[in-house]
């Protein structure tokens, strides 16, 4: 459920260049066209779809870089809660 | 280009701390010695280099000739270890006395800067250590027609063909010093079917390089820097694309160091404004004493905008010195805030310090022929906030500020 929740995210901010919908959960995102000003759209859609806050240290490149990646980082905030 | 074969010492990796070794050579004379000799030689032509627009020729020749281009590179490959902190000043100094050469410099060191913190392989070794044995000079093409100056965006990309060669084809806004360079820096996508974000930067031989010139420079200041539009062809081997992509090489030093040197540059033209200010408000000062002359509250309030501006300079270049390529530093939203507004604020300050001294001058600064001049140094800082268009960095660091959390518990 929580990466449908992300898959949408992407497809609304990420702006990819190919279909946010089936690109594999280890895939680099940047690589595959978002850029660090999408990326910022992300985490804002991020915190607001999962009502999370991300801290300071999460805020890394290495967070978001992939499906599979950001599912650990909401994860383990979610966990905290 | 042949390519040496690896040194008995550890290669020095790009971030690690180099340690003397022995040198064949005699050892090299003070830096500020052989700075200030560059410097005058700089300030000697600075007035004809702007008044027609020419290539500093006669102080890059004397920057190479002590050895000034390779300060960054280890000392186990030619060059003599500097810190971002130490070429800055060097930048500082020459903007004190041309800004065009300044900046040439500033431009070139940024260059050097990416090759020596992420080129972290044999191939660009070799290349350092060439830069170094022949003082080679490095410019850089990042912005592209149809893109602006957004330089994490490219429309041309590397075309390999079967043979571990490529060409490349970029349409170039700008490119200062191309034509007196050695060696050009180039942007790209990492192949044709790369995503417009998805880039590499590319080192190109001059000699490998045609330049087919599209604008001219004939501008207002930085008449010097040479930067006219060019569509650039070149071929060179698929070993010379850095092997870091240039997302990280952009981040974790060619945007701060630019920024730094760039500032660094804008704060000597400060500087340099404020002295004449200062000789201005002591000449008066002589002719009465006992009275203060009326210049005197200017250049005192003066003196406190220079004193932040100079902190924020070398604040920042501390900053990068401590955090090296892959501290987790560089990629905090902070630390490239940080980096963002330097280049405003230094660009905005530069104008506003040499308005002030000019007005503290009177018609001393206003004249074309006076020891105290201001016209070159006024025309020129109007080109700092134009240089990546402030707004463009402004809106950067605003969407920055949408995450900002440092500071907040």
């Amino acid at each position: 459920m929580n990466e449908d929740t992300i898959r949408q995210v992407l497809i609304e901010h990420a702006r990819l260049g190919t279909d946010a919908a089936s690109v594999g959960a280890q895939a680099d995102l940047y690589a595959a066209g978002m850029t660090s000003h999408a990326s910022v759209n992300v985490m804002l859609g991020l915190e607001d779809a999962f009502d999370i806050e991300f801290p300071d240290e999460m805020l890394r490149r290495g967070t978001f870089e992939s499906i599979s990646s950001i599912q650990a980082a909401v994860g383990s905030l979610a966990e905290q809660e | 280009m042949t390519q040496d074969t690896a040194t008995p010492e550890t290669a020095a990796s790009a971030d690690s701390v180099t340690t003397e070794t022995v040198q064949a050579d005699a050892p090299k004379r003070e830096l500020t010695d052989r700075v200030t000799e560059a410097v005058t030689v700089a300030a000697e032509h600075a007035d004809v280099v702007d008044r027609d627009g020419r290539f500093p020729i006669e102080a890059m020749s004397a920057i190479a000739e002590l050895g000034l281009l390779s300060l960054l590179v280890p000392s186990s490959e030619g060059g003599e270890g500097a810190t971002i902190s130490e070429v800055a000043s060097v930048c500082r100094r020459l903007g004190r006395a041309c800004s065009s050469t300044g900046l040439i410099y500033a431009m070139h060191q940024n260059q050097l800067a990416g090759l020596v913190r992420h080129g972290d392989n044999e191939r660009f070794a070799a290349h350092r250590r060439r830069i170094s044995t022949e003082q080679l000079l490095v410019a850089s093409s990042t912005t592209e027609i149809g893109i602006g100056g957004d330089v994490r965006r490219s429309t041309c990309a590397v075309e390999p063909d079967t043979e571990g060669n490529f060409h490349l084809e970029k349409n170039a806004p700008v490119i200062s010093y191309a034509e007196y360079a050695d060696i050009i820096m180039v942007t790209a996508r990492r192949s044709v079917d790369a995503a417009p974000n998805d880039q590499v930067l590319v080192l190109v031989d001059r000699s490998a390089t045609s330049l087919e010139q599209t604008r001219a420079w004939d501008t207002l200041g930085f008449r010097g820097t040479c930067s006219p539009g060019w569509i650039l062809n070149a071929d060179g081997s698929i070993e010379d694309i850095m092997p870091q992509p240039f997302e990280r090489i952009s981040a974790h030093t060619m945007l701060p160091c630019a920024h730094i040197f760039w500032a660094s540059v804008w704060l000597g033209m400060a500087e340099e404004s404020v002295r004449k200010a200062r000789v201005y408000v002591q000449k008066a000062a002589r002719k009465s004493p006992g009275k203060t002359p009326p210049g005197a509250l200017r250049l005192a309030e003066l003196g406190i905008h220079l004193q932040a501006f100079q902190s924020y300079v070398t604040d920042a270049a501390a900053a990068i010195d401590a955090n090296p390529p892959g501290s987790d530093e560089l990629d905090s939203i902070p630390f490239t805030i940080r980096m963002n507004g330097l280049k405003v604020y230094a660009s905005e300050q530069v104008v506003e310090i040499i308005n002030r001294a000019m007005l503290i001058t009177g018609i001393e600064g206003y004249r074309e022929d006076s020891e105290l001049s201001m016209g070159r140094l006024m025309r020129d800082a109007r080109g700092a906030a134009l240089m990546v268009n402030n707004d463009r960095i402004l809106n950067h660091t605003a969407s920055l500020e949408l995450i900002n959390r440092r500071g907040t518990k």
